[in-house]
């Protein structure tokens, strides 16, 4: 599929009305059925994913269809309110399939043609179908997929670190010959969940014996690369979300804990930590808003917009967690109170979709900043 | 009701008619801009303004650039410009406004700022610079440093202590003081660059008509912090371009000199461009949110980042150039009159950003005032609020 460029001339680095709208939105359902206690709970099940609220999410305020054109049964809106969506999904840990249904597949299937794709991303965009990519998480743009083969319509190979495949109804499937559509619930299809770092974003193995697959398209490299740019470019926003909670929380916390005889956020060796992490907060949210911006506009820049923000976003997430679990002490370091899972999320979500080494090598290229 | 932007720029239109840059001197064209209201158009009518919004200056000047007209140097006049001229407006007289606004903005009379003491720095409230009452004049003794552009100042702002009975914050008053006056000394301040950017300004007996207090006795604290807080406002104005600050020199460097390339290098120079490239962002976002009106709390942290990035990206680039990285341009005491961080070569950059964590507020400083005003996080317990400035430790 051939796509427009724009040169972007001035990013728009600002929230909409609408898309602040949305926000509050978003959150109102989240304090509502998503609080960390009830996905505390929720991990330590073989049901992590929560059904309910990702029905709520996508097929009563229809956000699984954000990035769809309206004429292919999608909303019509664009990567900044998606990017909206996920900084709220960040904030609360929300283990519902959104940046592996409703951007990196969906984005698969945009840069597909035909009726087949264009059931499936009607499905997917509806919500009430989860369609994830059959690459590990850790895949980067620009990487080569060749663990599933396909002959004669049937497709052989099996494809480890699959985030969300538990709950895929329609897997999308990249081989040498091709992107296939293949049925979650189709004879040759096996899914293993692995025992993940991140329970909140649960990975699994995906096999496929002979399963039977519809093509999407020829050059699935094609369609791969756009899904995984999007999706680095997106989960940006989600480590902001993470970062700003771990930091609301943490000033809170440091406000209302005393030792010695006053709240231990008085101290200047913490105020300054704190200070600090909110510095990079406020950076990440500059990088986030520009690669979401890039992204929505198609710019010239987007690549560059994408591989700067993973670079700078994706350890800011983490040294937040790292440091909102060290300023909170012994009850940081507890199963009942939710840093952890803010904190595996981060680490997880830092290696995802490219680490922050892999984007700067790709950054380099980018900006002829070439290595020796 | 206020001018918009398109009566701005008609405005601006019929001005260069009336004063056409090409055959009108410098002196008469800024004059004639200052009393037409477009030299500061969010300032008073007859005081330079038109009382229009901030943000549309950026229309009269894109009209003047555009018609090639002279400007009046803003960086030779940063303090004057920045710092002192909105606090005139704030607590200046009717005839403080009148005798110093016009002469400061043409640059006909530049400024300094008499405020940091040697035994007052990150604590200015601390300082110990004497002014005493003597019928219509205030007699000052004192000592001041790290002032610039004192060698070329007519006048400066000056915070003194006039009652060392009462805690620190309470006793201090304002003064605009005439840098001419028999009893001022202005020495050259050399800094570890070489040059002598900063002055040591000695107070000795100096005399300060009444009429040039700014603010009420004792209020001088508070009169400081509006220039204080116009000092962090001034940061953040303009649009900047990718590779816009002392990152573009190195980046430029390494495009041309492969030779010079090492991998440890090279991990290096590509964090410090995306940690630039994110800083000019967040400026960028700030600038945007200041047209749309909603001036978020991102500005007190600009500074921050700048500091530590200009230290890293200008020690990066002494250790890039190897052997050449020994060597320094010049040694010889200068007095500069605009100071450029990415000026000379980079032994200099790199000296000279080291001031960059101290000047305006330390960084420490400034992580404090993110903290606090910011986070909302509570302060330090104090033991200097309600003493006597005469019984405090120094």
């Amino acid at each position: 599929m051939t796509t427009t460029t724009t040169t972007n001339t001035e990013p728009d680095l600002l929230y909409s009305e609408e898309e602040e709208a949305l926000r509050s939105a978003v959150r109102d359902l989240l304090s509502d059925h998503c609080d960390a206690t009830e996905v505390l709970a929720r991990v330590d099940t073989d049901a992590p994913h929560d059904r309910e609220l990702w029905k709520n999410l996508a097929e009563t305020m229809g956000l699984a269809g954000l990035l769809v054109p309206e004429d292919k049964g999608g909303q019509g809106a664009s990567h900044r309110e998606a990017a909206v969506v996920l900084e709220e999904l960040g904030r609360a840990v929300a283990p519902v399939p959104y940046l592996t249904s409703a951007v990196i597949a969906t984005e698969a299937l945009l840069a597909c043609e035909g009726d087949e794709a264009a059931t499936v991303l009607a499905a997917l965009a509806s919500g009430r179908s989860i369609g994830v990519l059959t690459v590990p998480l850790s895949a980067a743009p620009g990487q080569d997929f060749r663990d599933v083969r396909e002959q004669g319509g049937a497709l052989t190979g099996r494809v480890t670190g699959v985030a969300d495949a538990g709950a895929a109804d329609v897997f999308l499937v990249p081989t040498a010959s091709g992107l296939f559509a293949v049925d979650a619930g189709a004879e040759g299809v096996t899914v293993e969940p692995q025992v993940s770092l991140d329970r909140t974003r649960p990975l699994a193995a995906v096999t496929f014996a002979g399963a039977a697959g519809r093509k999407l398209t020829d050059s699935a490299a094609t369609a791969v690369r756009r899904a995984l740019r999007a999706g680095a470019g997106m989960l940006v926003s989600e480590q902001l979300g993470l970062a700003d909670w771990l930091l609301t929380e943490t000033v809170r916390y440091t406000k209302e804990r005393n030792q010695f005889n006053r709240p231990v956020g008085s101290f200047q060796s913490l105020k300054h930590r704190l200070a600090q992490l909110w510095l990079e907060t406020v950076n990440s949210r500059a990088a986030a808003r520009n690669a979401a911006d890039a992204l929505a506009a198609n710019s010239e820049d987007a690549d560059i917009a994408v591989a700067v923000a993973q670079a700078y976003a994706a350890p800011v997430a983490v040294h937040a967690a790292e440091e909102a679990l060290q300023l909170h002490g012994g009850i940081g370091m507890t199963w009942e109170h939710p840093i952890h899972l803010y904190l595996k999320r981060a680490k997880a979500d830092s290696i995802a979709l490219g680490t922050a080494g892999r984007h700067r090598e790709e950054l380099a290229e980018l900006v002829d900043l070439r290595a020796p | 009701m206020s001018l918009d932007a398109a009566q701005l720029r008609d405005r601006t239109k019929e001005f260069l008619t009336a004063h056409p840059p090409a055959s009108t001197s410098r002196e008469d064209f800024l004059s004639a801009r200052f009393d037409a209201g477009l030299a500061w158009v969010h300032y008073p009518e007859g005081l330079g303004g038109l009382d229009a919004p901030r943000a549309l200056q950026a229309v009269v000047e894109a009209e003047l650039t555009a018609a090639g007209a002279p400007d009046n140097n803003p960086r030779r006049n940063g303090i004057g410009l920045g710092m002192a001229a909105p606090t005139i407006l704030r607590y200046g007289t009717e005839e403080q406004k009148q005798r110093f606004l016009k002469p400061l903005w043409v640059g006909e009379e530049v400024w300094c700022q008499l405020f940091s003491e040697p035994g007052a720095g990150s604590d200015l409230a601390a300082l110990g610079t004497r002014a005493v009452r003597d019928g219509d004049t205030w007699v000052v003794n004192g000592q001041k440093v790290w002032t610039s552009n004192a060698h070329n100042a007519r006048f400066a702002i000056l915070v003194t202590r006039t009652d060392p009975d009462v805690p620190k914050h309470k006793g201090m008053t304002y003064f605009v003081c005439d840098m001419t006056d028999p009893g001022v000394e202005v020495r050259p301040l050399r800094q570890i660059t070489g040059e002598a950017e900063f002055n040591e300004v000695f107070l000795s007996d100096v005399r300060i008509p009444d009429a040039h207090r700014l603010g009420e006795v004792g209020d001088g604290w508070r009169v400081a912090q509006t220039t204080l807080n116009n000092e962090r406002v001034s940061i953040g104005g303009m649009r900047v371009p990718r590779e816009g600050g002392l990152v573009g020199i190195v980046a430029k460097t390494w495009r041309e000199r492969p030779e010079l390339r090492t991998q440890d290098l090279h991990q290096r120079l590509v964090k410090l461009w995306v940690e630039a490239e994110v800083a000019r962002l967040t400026s960028e976002r700030l600038r945007q949110q200041l047209v749309a009106g909603h001036p978020g709390p991102e500005g007190a942290g600009m500074k921050l980042g700048f500091a530590r990035l200009n230290q890293e990206i200008s020690g990066l680039e002494v250790e890039l150039l190897g052997e050449e990285g020994l060597l320094y341009d010049d040694w010889t005491l200068r007095r500069p009159e605009i100071v450029d961080f990415a000026g000379r070569d980079a032994g200099y950059r790199y000296l000279r950003a080291k001031g960059n964590s101290i000047e305006g507020g330390t960084s420490e400083i400034l992580l404090n005032i993110v903290a606090e005003r910011v986070l909302g996080l509570p302060s330090e317990p104090r033991t200097d609020k309600d003493v006597a400035w005469k019984d405090l430790a120094r």
